[in-house]
């Protein structure tokens, strides 16, 4: 045998052992997220989300390595960003501080509200993204009058965040069905129950929760679309350096015997 | 040394230039040893290339790390936001850390394959047992290097899994706690282990591999390079005193080299811009959530060029410790029974075994599993004399030697693969049996390696013209 044939039934390996890996991925369990339609490249709607992450999230929550002139990426002027996004007395050159004093926060919900600057790419995993989980979060919380807050969430049981949106979505029950499964009972999750109105409609409601992590998705890597561009530059430069050097290579050694 | 050489005063300016350093720095004499005189074999394959990519990879290292140490902050109230400055505020800071963040991920590829290249054509052999102890070195520092600067982002992964291993210290009997506290600088990880990893890593382990890798470097221009026969060019030599097998370094290897290290840049750029995370496994999705003392993480996983070790250290279990014992007794009883040595050789024998298997009843599995990890990466230094094939290269040996050398291949990648997951009943038992198998290959390679038929070697180097 050959090293090639040694090399080709290593690499049958690897392959063997990748399909042995992926299929092991997949049983790593938890409630499965829903997609986040992606618009990542959508300035209107990353401009929407924005808006909504300073109304919403900012109150309790801090963003403290976003810079509000970072914002000028999304095709928002600086007059734009003053006048209509920065609702605190911060400068435009700082970064995004929450309202609230933490240590309030600490009081009032038990746990100090965690930094969202990269929160989308913390929470990231065998699920989806991190963009994913955000949108099963932000569309999964319901009325758990059990809990001092009086929210609870599917994704994230026990949760300390009340459902900071609401008012938009409206309050929902979850209903729960006992069903066995392998001769242990469980709770088995089977809808929600709209309880009170919100001033969106469902379809409304999702759109909105998907403007809103696809901004902190692009909040947590502001680079990440120029990046891209930058890359196939550099790309196309190294396949064009690859034949070059290829072509050198082949000349040296043709006379080799 | 060398006589001052006049040079005629009708030379070009280079020349003369040339002949200027020539008499004061041995530049030429260094440059044809080295490179235009240095006669390598001339049928390398494609593994040969992964040695020089190794360079390539540290010296993005040291260089992105230059420039990440100008805008990081070791201090545990601002690492992790001095990160984020870094990839958000520093004009192209993102690139930087993302080319050295996948250059240490890319840094272990490139070493495991050239190690891999190592032990199928027998590069460890005589007289090359210097190079291949020098480069377990510089693995050994590398693996150090990598440990110490996964702190700096001070990140939840890069905070627990600092904890876990620099806990492990404290398993070893009498001085292991002390140990871990002199690691650590206080009780937890915390600052202090902070700026002495930072220290450690920009400073000491950096200025160690660099030596590590020019004596490498050294030791193989001296003995000069095994290739895919194994066949000892040197020891066929024409009139000039060339060997007949031998093609100059330069330029046909550097050629050569040049366009490995624009292929492997493609592959590499393709990372830094498109898939920098590499789906959490070059950056740990956790390590975004800033260090957190108060919280430990579900689950701790170490980054994946670890998790074959940490696979050896989490199967040594109390059940795994009777399955070793009766490994003792047995190559115990086999050597006492069936070795033909003195009576002083076979009590010491004997008596090594009694007191190795009391330490193994008395000293707790958790210091056996250290003893496994660290074990499993000190294994690799003995393997020039572990290996008693008449052959070097795999492509003399048996046939079953390339199957078992594929099993050892892909039981490596198991542990590896394994060492990412959380700890479950099966897959816990598939990583004792790997690991069993992963020591197995070599303590067993001294008798495994002699038998079978093996072919004749020829006695010059294979080579078809491209």
């Amino acid at each position: 045998m050959t090293t090639m044939g040694l090399t080709k039934k290593i690499l049958s390996s690897v392959l063997l052992a990748c399909a042995l890996g992926t299929s092991a991925l997949a049983n790593v369990g938890g409630p499965a997220w829903d997609k986040a339609p992606n618009r990542i490249n959508d300035m209107g709607a990353l401009q929407n989300g924005a808006k909504l992450f300073v109304n919403y999230c900012l109150n309790c929550h801090s963003a403290a390595f976003m810079r509000y002139t970072r914002l000028t990426d999304l095709g928002l002027t600086q007059e734009q960003i003053k006048s209509n996004l920065l609702l605190t007395d911060a400068k435009i050159g700082e970064t995004m501080k929450a309202a609230i004093d933490p240590k309030q926060a600490k009081a009032w919900f038990g746990n100090t509200p965690p930094d969202l600057t990269v929160i989308a790419r913390s929470r990231a995993g065998a699920n989806g993204t991190g963009a994913d989980y955000l949108y099963t979060y932000m569309r999964t919380f319901y009325r758990d009058e059990a809990k001092q807050t009086g929210w609870n969430n599917l994704v994230f049981p026990n949760v300390a965040m009340p459902h900071a949106l609401w008012e938009l979505q409206g309050s929902r029950r979850a209903v729960f069905e006992e069903v066995e499964v392998h001769g242990q009972k469980v709770h088995e999750f089977k809808g929600f129950e709209q309880i009170t109105p919100g001033t969106m409609t469902p379809a409304q409601y999702d759109s909105a929760v998907a403007d809103l992590v696809n901004y902190m998705q692009w909040m947590a890597e502001p680079v990440q679309t120029s990046r891209k561009t930058v890359g196939v530059w550099v790309l196309a430069f190294l396949a064009l350096l690859s034949v070059l050097t290829w072509k050198l290579n082949k000349a040296y050694w043709k006379d080799v015997r | 040394m060398a006589e001052f050489h006049e040079i005629s005063p009708n030379a070009s300016a280079g020349a003369k230039t040339l002949n200027w350093i020539d008499n004061r720095f041995p530049l030429s004499a260094l440059f044809k040893a080295h490179m235009s005189e240095y006669y390598a074999p001339k049928n390398f394959n494609v593994w040969y290339v992964f040695g020089v990519l190794s360079l390539l990879v540290l010296v993005i290292q040291i260089v992105t790390g230059i420039f990440l140490v100008m805008h990081y902050k070791p201090d545990a109230a601002l690492a992790f936001g001095s990160v984020e400055y870094i990839m958000r505020d520093v004009p192209w800071g993102w690139m930087i850390r993302y080319m050295h963040s996948t250059g240490a991920s890319a840094f272990f590829v490139v070493v495991y394959l050239h190690m891999f290249r190592g032990l199928m054509y027998g590069s460890y052999r005589k007289p090359r047992e210097l190079v291949w102890l020098f480069g377990c070195g510089i693995f050994l520092a590398l693996m150090a290097e990598a440990f110490m600067g996964y702190l700096l982002p001070w990140g939840q992964m890069s905070y627990w899994g600092a904890q876990v291993i620099v806990n492990l210290f404290s398993a070893i009997p009498f001085i292991g706690p002390d140990l871990a506290l002199l690691i650590r600088g206080d009780f937890v990880v915390g600052d202090a282990t902070l700026n002495r990893f930072f220290s450690f890593h920009v400073i000491a382990v950096p200025l160690v591999l660099l030596g590590l890798v020019v004596a490498h470097i050294i030791a193989l221009h001296e003995v000069g390079s095994n290739n895919p026969d194994g066949v000892e060019i040197k020891a066929d030599k024409d009139a000039n005193g060339i060997p007949r097998d031998g093609i100059p370094f330069h330029p046909y290897y550097s050629v050569h080299d040049i366009f490995a290290v624009s292929v492997f840049l493609f592959v590499f750029t393709a990372i830094v811009f498109f898939a920098p995370e590499m789906g959490g496994y070059f950056l740990e999705y956790n390590n975004f959530i800033p260090a957190d003392p108060f919280q430990t993480p579900l689950h701790i996983a170490p980054v994946w060029y670890f998790t074959p070790f940490y696979s050896l250290l989490r199967a040594v279990t109390t059940e795994l410790m009777y399955v070793l014992m009766a490994c003792v007794v047995l190559a115990a009883a086999l050597s006492l029974l069936k070795g033909r040595m003195p009576a002083v050789f076979k009590a010491v024998i004997g008596g090594g075994a009694v007191v190795v298997l009391a330490m193994m009843l008395s000293i707790d599995a958790k210091f056996w599993g250290v003893v496994a990890m660290g074990g499993g990466v000190v294994i690799l230094f003995f393997l020039p004399w572990l290996d008693n094939s008449p052959v070097k290269s795999i492509r003399y040996r048996p046939d079953w030697h390339k199957y078992f050398y594929a099993v050892f291949v892909v039981d490596f990648l198991i542990l590896g693969y394994l060492g990412t997951l959380p700890p479950s009943p099966l897959f816990s038992r598939v990583a004792q049996v790997g690991t069993l198998f992963y020591f197995a290959f070599f303590l067993l390679m001294p008798w495994w390696s002699r038998i079978g038929t093996f072919k004749p070697v020829p006695s010059r180097v294979t080579y078809t013209a491209h």
